[in-house]
């Protein structure tokens, strides 16, 4: 399928760039959902806050037990023990005891999901974190170690071998999906943690401030005419308008640029004089009359559509 | 004014989304467990009905706030609904007792290929260093640890039977466990992303370390005594190895012969039951950690020694042959 260029404003090219970052799973019960995947930074972000934690945990054991007077020949192996067992398996416990978080991940605000919408397996959790090793550790090893690996290596091969062991760990910044190698091994995504806002009807309030004014009718009323030039596109950038905080600076001057550009392409005979008013009426009038249509099978996405 | 369709539908339901909403964000803040057995049997019910408004008002309505608002709510109650499964400890006794042998006894072919690799490299280097014993240090490099053809037969005897405290059973434990082998069988797993071939390599160099050591101490008329001192642990590491080799191997084989389904789709199939194999590995790495801290520094018998080694083969084989078969079935 050929790629068509949009202009970047335009309400395709908007869509566009949304849908590069979204992903649809479908659940279990068959309905689409739409996930936004996590940045690369995000991911980084949270990784580093993990390996505080693992480190900071780990050297706290180790003060403790030395405070208590342990022996060295104690210490060590103890340390070494548990240090394993963080290294492979904290991000494991975690994403399989809070369901795909860790502490850093739901600081930053971020989501394990299994790829295709199913449930998340533990098996998927641990295959995703045992890869780690490669991604991680081995690159480190070699940065810290490498002239143990290799006494007299010259700096040319030093710098190859680094480059390659780092290869996998970049590879999130290298594939559409974000994903990780653990990510291909598991089926998994890291997706963002959506945050949950129900913002007040338009059209419910404005019938409530019409009660409230003892105005039983909208003050401008529209023809079917009137209202078949726009269409869903641009009843939600209204909407967008409309809900903007009516204290921001230029809320008035927006208001009165916008209607005074509806009320001339749909040619409105009469003088707007309170044009949030003329907004809002039009607004109701406008989804009542999209809404109708949707019913009947008509969705009209934007002034471009035929329909 | 006539009331609109989607705002009566939003009346009607925005208890239902208003309930579920403070649910999740409870269970977020203290854990499924803390909604209790009654919200808890709400949940799925809330979440479906919600599900269902969601596609309702995709199609219904025409207010973008709303679809984003009950689209954002649905996706964060996917989570909880269908995140890991919560009873952790009734899904640690199903993993145990059905799960992980079931998956090995599948990975059987993948196994069979790590076995004969590592055989390759034992007979190679056995033969070779039985030859000319100078190869010994080619394949032992320096991990050799004073036990090298230089040392008299006396002392490598020693080095078999030497006894030592018990306070030291922690640091071999360590050592020997975590710090090589676990890596190496973890390695061998993660190394099968890169088309299996490091796991190869892996799997057939450390068959050849192997065999370069028991060809050094059965050419001292030793044979019998090396086989007793490595087999007690190395029954479990040795089969630790092979299976986490077999799960690098199954990556790699989903990689390179991915048959008709897509690559990625392959690697994830394969991938899951990979990390189970991997799983089994470091489980048995940690038993002969276990018996290498404890049997090699109190048991010099060779008698005990060798049924130290045939009691933990005769175990993964009833573990890993039998255990949870009639499951399979049913």
């Amino acid at each position: 399928m050929a790629k068509q260029a949009h202009s970047p404003l335009s309400p395709a090219g908007l869509q566009a760039a949304r849908a590069a970052l979204t992903r649809e799973i479908i659940t279990p019960e068959g309905v689409p959902l739409n996930f936004v995947l996590a940045g690369a930074g995000d991911r980084a972000a949270a990784f580093m806050i993990d390996m505080v934690i693992q480190f900071v945990t780990v050297l706290v054991l180790a003060l403790l037990l030395a405070l208590s007077g342990t022996s060295n020949a104690v210490i060590q192996p103890i340390v070494i023990i548990f240090s394993f067992l963080i290294l492979n398996f904290y991000f494991a416990f975690f994403e399989i005891r809070w369901q795909g978080q860790t502490p850093g991940k739901r600081k930053i605000g971020i989501r394990v999901i299994d790829s295709r919408g199913g449930q998340l397996e533990t098996s998927a959790v641990l295959a995703r974190n045992l890869v780690r090793e490669l991604e991680v550790w081995i690159p480190l090893r070699f940065v810290l170690a490498n002239r143990l690996m290799w006494p007299d290596a010259p700096v040319w091969a030093l710098v190859l071998g680094g480059a390659w062991t780092f290869v996998f760990l970049f590879m999130p910044l290298f594939n559409k999906d974000k994903l990780r190698v653990g990510d291909l091994v598991g089926g998994t995504r890291v997706v963002v943690v959506p945050k949950t806002l129900l913002l007040g009807d338009l059209v419910h309030e404005a019938a409530i401030s019409q009660q409230s004014k003892a105005q039983p009718t909208p003050s401008y009323t529209f023809t079917d005419e009137q209202l078949g030039i726009y269409g869903i596109y641009e009843l939600q950038v209204l909407e967008g308008v409309l809900r903007q905080d009516q204290d921001t600076l230029g809320y008035l001057e927006n208001t009165a640029t916008v209607s005074e550009k509806i009320r001339a392409r749909i040619s409105y005979p009469a003088r707007v004089v309170d044009s949030a008013r003329f907004l809002k009426d039009f607004y109701v009038a406008q989804r009542a009359h999209l809404e109708q249509k949707v019913l009947f099978g008509q969705r009209k996405q934007d002034k471009f559509s035929k329909k | 004014m006539q009331v609109m369709k989607s705002v009566e539908f939003r009346r009607e339901r925005e208890a239902t989304w208003a309930e579920l909403e403070a649910m999740i964000q409870f269970a977020g803040a203290k854990g499924l467990r803390a909604l209790g057995a009654d919200r808890l049997a709400r949940l799925p019910h809330l979440y479906r009905a919600t599900l269902s408004s969601l596609s309702v008002a995709r199609s219904i309505s025409l207010d973008r706030a709303l679809v984003d608002y009950l689209e954002s709510l649905v996706g964060r109650a996917y989570f909880v609904v269908y995140g890991t499964r919560q009873h952790v400890r009734r899904q640690l006794a199903d993993f145990f007792a059905w799960k992980l042998p079931s998956t090995v006894r599948k990975a059987k072919w993948h196994i069979l290929v790590a076995v004969v690799i590592s055989l390759a490299g034992f007979v190679a280097a056995y033969s070779l260093t039985s030859h000319d014993a100078d190869y010994y240090y080619s394949f032992m490099g320096d991990s050799a640890q004073g036990r090298t053809p230089a040392s008299t037969t006396i002392e490598l005897r020693e080095g078999l039977y030497h006894q030592e405290g018990v306070s030291s059973f922690l640091t071999t434990f360590a050592a020997s466990l975590f710090d090589h082998n676990s890596r190496v069988a973890i390695l061998a797993f993660a190394l099968g992303f890169i088309a299996g071939l490091p796991t190869l390599v892996l799997l057939f160099y450390n068959g050849l370390t192997l065999g370069a050591f028991v060809a050094l101490y059965t050419s001292r008329g030793l044979g019998v005594d090396i086989w007793g001192w490595l087999l007690p642990h190395g029954v479990s590491e040795l089969s630790a190895i092979m299976i986490a080799g077999a799960g690098g191997l199954m990556l790699g084989h989903a990689l390179v012969f991915s048959g008709a389904q897509p690559r990625l789709d392959a690697l994830r199939e394969r991938g899951r039951p990979a990390a189970i194999l991997v799983i089994a590995a470091v489980l048995m790495l940690f038993c002969a950690g276990m018996i290498e801290g404890i049997f090699r520094q109190a048991v010099t018998d060779i008698h005990i020694r060798y049924a130290v080694a045939g009691s933990t083969g005769a175990f993964w084989i009833w573990y890993f042959g039998f255990c949870g078969r009639s499951r399979g079935l049913g």
